[in-house]
């Protein structure tokens, strides 16, 4: 099987080189059944993808451990759920799935456009192939998912216990999607570029693979950020980590675009400036990608060992100096229609706004490559941690926060200081009701998370008066009641009010950073049972040491031999507030030089965090037993001497027992963070709020719809 | 199992090749067919008309909803009744002149179609 999925490698290759050549040559020279030829090469590669996908998840599923990836990455114990998903766990299968979705969604945008553009599209379809055959070529000549070793090992390696989570399973596919959704605008940017027809028909067929983009994107970001606060023991969500990075920066130049490709729909401005964000979010995407895989910088999620980075290099010179001429020779097509009418207008604060996103990728951008330009520059390795991001970030996210909620409130075009004083009065109203409640609660010693508490407040007040009075002009517009006019009015105008509620999320998300981030209580200490320490306002006692041994008490499979912790009771003013029972797992290792026990607990061990989670605070534990106390430690030797491999386990439940019996001082780490909670619902706001926004009317509705306003619009413009 | 990879390889190449080639026959059919019946074979550049069509159609959807927006503005006391007035004027007017060069599209297209009949 291996063999088919190698085979359709190479398929997949010169279908890739077929399609190019057949688009370019179509639009050349003005055949459009060669066009359309290139377009179908996608189609086409997408099913030889997706049957080189299915024949190593097979492979996965069979435990066929002559497949080297299975191998490295799965095991017989390995549940079936983590043993799906573990494709992707390897350098080889994420390569072949980065392939595999862009082929799917270029197949997608490409089916959706087939009758527009088509100068444009048979372009486009050109480097999207460009982008799947160098994808392909990786696979063929660096990393092949479909390797194999005959004879095929009796067991697997087993997978990463860092990634037997379920939100790390499906975070690289929404990631990933995210990623290849980017390459699509790019990949009509250039269209658009080569064929100049940088207009209003490019601007629709693009919006909702940006936003698409967008949407997967920042799922992805989000589930990233849960793994990291639930399950990797640091206790945060953001890290400042370069593959956090690498996925923030073309999020951030997505969020600009998108709002941008507004003011150009209306206005036909800033044609340079959206050309270059679409051409910047896929290099972006495929820089992500290229931190992700190439392993050249250091990363706690970075998983990719072998060298790709020579090519992904080359790749990224191409574009980036493509980009560059493309924007260049073109510019004067890319020449505004309009100019800005005044500086109080929507379309003014749309420009503020994306200068803040940019600024911020920017800072990013340089905070995450800083490391190799140096290191290249100076031959020395530096990096840069999270205090200088927080430093230049933290204020640009203020700001941003604001203009999210002064945007709303005015027109297009242009706006009268008398308007927006009116428009602004109750949002100030209650950003400055904030402002004192919270400076009397003793927040103002946190200026910066007491001006995000209040930016946010604004926002919300903001968009609250804007649903308020849109449905009061709907009810007397249509007669509805309030309920059905508020239906309406989103329906209707499901841009306006989708954004509305992305900005809602975005003012929640940064609301619960700020809180969790500037009033969080921490501590690190050893306890031995019964001794408690205290954390903000809460006392944590350790009650009792716990253990558990697979396959019976390994609810979460995780696959750890043993996991051993804690039971830690949580009181405030001496009410029981809630237990913690934090853990950590030990895992097989699989080297023989261990010793038969050793090996069964030599792996890396894992901290099995416990949140208790809830509207005002979470109370976060994690715990780092010592298991190399006097006691444990001859149990280990002991059994290493005298048992089998197939006896060894009895030595883990000695340990497991006698840890109960006879526990070490462990090591804890506890965090009381409020409202953590709102960053994952605010996260869902937005997301929520893309969905509405994104939504298409339904046909019939759109048709009549248009039809009634065509009808009324030649009526009235007749009269004028 | 070598037998049925290969069988397998096979059959993905036939497939590839029958939707890769399928609007090239087509293409080859249509000439055949012109060729036969005595007309000039189709073209096969890109006409002009279709493309500047989407675009003006765009262009209108995107201005209806620019002056919705206007209009929504004003109702939600974004705007003042002059200015909206004045902006409302713009946009219609703007309008007019993408439904004037969507019109000429049409009578340019039908004045086409007249004399290919003729």
């Amino acid at each position: 099987m291996a063999g088919l999925g190698f085979a359709c490698l190479l398929l997949a290759l010169m279908v890739c080189a077929y399609g190019i050549g057949a688009s370019i040559y179509g639009v050349r020279a003005g055949r459009p059944e060669f066009s359309e030829s290139g377009r179908r090469a996608v189609y086409a590669l997408a099913g030889v993808l997706t049957v080189a996908f299915l024949v190593l998840e097979v492979a996965f599923l069979r435990n066929d451990f002559g497949f080297n990836t299975v191998a490295d990455t799965s095991s017989r114990t390995t549940p079936t759920f983590y043993r799906a998903a573990a494709v992707w766990s390897s350098q080889e299968g994420s390569l072949l799935l980065w392939a595999w979705l862009l082929s799917l969604w270029s197949s997608l945008a490409l089916f959706l456009t087939r009758r527009r553009m088509r100068d444009v599209a048979a372009y486009a379809t050109a480097v999207l192939l460009g982008f799947a055959g160098f994808f392909v070529s990786l696979m063929i000549f660096y990393a092949n998912p479909f390797a194999t070793t005959r004879p095929a090992p009796a067991e697997g390696v087993g997978l990463d216990p860092l990634l037997r989570f379920p939100t790390m399973m499906i975070h690289p596919p929404m990631l990933y999607s995210g990623y290849t959704l980017c390459t699509i605008p790019l990949a009509f940017g250039v269209g658009a570029l080569l064929a100049r027809r940088v207009d209003a028909d490019w601007i629709k067929a693009i919006r909702r693979f940006a936003f698409a983009g967008w949407l997967f994107l920042g799922a992805g970001i989000l589930l990233g950020a849960r793994w990291s606060y639930s399950e990797l023991g640091w206790g945060g969500y953001w890290g400042w980590d370069a593959v956090e990075n690498a996925s923030l920066m073309p999020w951030l130049t997505a969020t600009a675009f998108l709002h941008s490709l507004m003011i150009q729909e209306k206005r036909g401005m800033l044609k340079v400036w959206n050309v270059s964000l679409v051409l910047a979010t896929g290099t972006l995407a495929i820089m992500g990608t290229f931190l992700v895989r190439s392993g050249v910088l250091n990363s706690i999620h970075a998983f990719g060992g072998a060298t790709l980075g020579v090519p992904f290099v080359c790749l990224i010179g191409v574009l980036i100096a493509g980009s560059i001429y493309l924007v260049v020779s073109r510019r004067e097509m890319l020449r505004s229609e309009n100019r800005l009418d005044s500086l109080l207008s929507r379309e003014s604060i749309f420009l503020a706004n994306n200068l803040v996103l940019v600024g911020l990728c920017f800072v990013i951008f340089w905070g995450t490559y800083f490391p190799l330009i140096s290191e290249a520059v100076t031959g020395q390795e530096s990096s840069v941690g999270p205090p200088w991001f927080d430093r230049y970030t933290v204020p640009l996210a203020l700001v941003l926060v604001l203009l999210s909620g002064i945007g709303p409130v005015i027109a297009w075009r242009r706006a009268t200081l008398a308007n927006a004083r009116r428009n602004f009065m109750i949002p100030v109203a209650v950003a400055l009701i904030a402002l004192g409640g919270l400076a009397a609660a003793g927040i103002a010693r946190k200026p910066l998370a007491l001006a995000m508490f209040c930016a946010g407040a604004f926002v919300l007040a903001v968009v609250a008066q804007e649903f308020v009075r849109g449905t009061r002009v709907r009810k007397a517009m249509a007669g509805e009641t309030a309920p059905r006019a508020l239906l309406s009015l989103v329906q209707r105008n499901r841009r306006r009010y989708g954004g509305y509620i992305v900005h809602v999320g975005i003012a929640v998300l940064f609301i619960g950073v700020a809180a969790s981030s500037s009033f969080q209580h921490a501590t690190e200490l050893q306890l031995r049972p019964g001794q408690s320490t205290k954390v903000g306002a809460y006392t944590l006692r350790y009650v009792r040491p716990t253990a558990s041994i697979t396959p019976k008490y390994d609810r979460a499979h995780t696959g750890s031999t043993v996991a051993l912790g804690a039971e830690v009771a949580v009181t405030k003013g001496g009410h029981r507030v809630t237990t913690l029972n934090p853990s950590e797992g030990y895992y097989s290792s699989g080297e023989a030089s261990q010793g038969t026990v050793g090996s069964l607990i030599g792996g890396q061990p894992v901290s099995h965090v416990s949140i208790d989670g809830g509207a005002t605070r979470d109370i976060w534990g994690a715990i780092q037993p010592n298991i190399e106390s006097g006691r444990l430690k001859k149990i280990v030797e002991a059994g290493n001497r005298t048992l089998s491999p197939d006896e060894a386990i009895v030595a883990i439940g000695l340990l497991a027992r006698e840890y109960l019996k006879h526990a070490p001082p462990a090591q804890f780490h506890f965090i009381v963070s409020p409202l953590v909670l709102w960053i994952w619902v605010g996260g869902l706001i937005v997301f929520l709020g893309g969905l509405v926004a994104a939504w298409p009317a339904p046909s019939l509705v759109r048709a009549k719809a248009a039809a009634r306003f065509r009808a009324r619009s030649s009526r009235e413009l007749a009269r004028a | 199992m070598a037998v049925l990879i290969v069988i397998a390889v096979f059959v993905l190449i036939g497939l590839i090749v029958l939707v890769v080639g399928t609007p090239l026959r087509r293409a080859a059919l249509q000439r055949a067919a012109a060729a036969a019946g005595g007309a000039a074979p189709p073209s096969g550049e890109t006409s002009e008309e279709p493309l500047r069509r989407a675009e003006l159609e765009a262009a209108r959807e995107a201005k209806y909803r620019e002056i919705r927006d206007a209009e929504m503005d004003f109702r939600t006391g974004k705007l003042s009744e002059p200015d909206y007035r004045a902006l409302d004027g713009e946009l219609r007017a703007e309008a007019l002149r993408i439904l004037d060069a969507l019109d000429e599209l049409d009578r340019a297209s039908g004045r086409e179609g007249s004399e290919q009949i003729g």
